[in-house]
């Protein structure tokens, strides 16, 4: 990510979240501490493309085994879906999407120093699908796929 | 608001299993009351974040396609006695935070 990019996700991020952006310039936040400020393209995205494009500021990825997806092969109750994902690469954030949900992105960790390649949560599925990891190591994007089939829909229940 | 956030951490050989379970709705503002039939409005926790001894290690965000009550866990270095801090934002603004010290 060249130094134009950060600028202007840092200056979106100060816009987006008001008094955490006047705590930031203040010099009250660790500046290497890069919050994940709620990115509002990438959580209305309708593609999964979109989303990762939108958040990571590149919508390719490279697919990767170095990731690994925890999900039930069978979610009975797509409201409660429980994801794990742990990787090996140094990640620098990890990013969960649901491929079919309405806005397929469900979360987003930024792994500052000190954290290790490994999130766990729960999350809603609207339908049968595959659950995505983006994994963002080194300047690049990795991801891995899932298929979770889902017997009761989470969305709009 | 207070005692949303319950947070366990157990440190192993320097390392932490973070875990914590937050009570809230995470209503994804895409359903509609049964009785009324009026929309029910988006509300959902939006950012989450972790430190350690004041040092944001882990930093989230969420949509509402987090299930409701959300669980996070992660994997964070930390030594027993280390101060634990997490927090949530949501997207009317309500927030709360918890410190606990790592086990």
């Amino acid at each position: 990510m060249n130094t134009d990019m950060k600028r202007r996700i840092f200056l979106k991020g100060s816009l987006a979240t008001g008094a955490l952006g006047i705590a930031a310039g203040a010099g009250l936040l660790v500046p290497q501490n890069v919050l994940a400020a709620w990115n509002k393209d990438a959580f209305t995205a309708k593609k999964a493309e979109d989303a990762i494009g939108a958040l990571l500021g590149n919508a390719v990825t490279e697919a990767s085994d170095a990731i690994q997806i925890n999900a039930p092969e069978v979610a009975e109750n797509g409201a409660v879906v429980p994801v794990t994902v742990t990787t090996t690469l140094a990640a620098e954030s990890i990013s969960i999407l649901a491929a079919d949900n309405p806005i397929p992105l469900t979360s987003t960790f930024v792994l500052g120093e000190g954290a290790e390649g490994f999130v766990a949560t729960r999350i809603k599925m609207g339908k049968t699908s595959d659950v995505i990891a983006v994994v963002k190591a080194g300047g690049k994007l990795y991801s891995a796929r899932r298929n979770v089939k889902v017997t009761v829909g989470g969305c709009g229940h | 608001m207070s005692n949303t956030i319950k947070v366990r951490a157990k440190s192993d050989g320097g390392v932490a299993e973070v875990k914590c379970l937050i009570t809230h709705p995470m209503e994804q503002g895409n359903r509609k009351d049964k009785t009324t039939g009026q929309d029910i409005e988006p509300h959902f926790i939006q950012d989450v974040t972790i430190e350690i001894n004041g040092k944001v290690v882990v930093s989230g965000a969420f949509s509402g396609a987090i299930s409701k009550n959300p669980y996070l866990a992660c994997r964070v270095k930390a030594n027993p006695g280390d101060t634990l801090k997490v927090t949530w934002v949501d997207n009317k603004g309500d927030k709360d935070s918890v410190e606990d010290q790592v086990k």
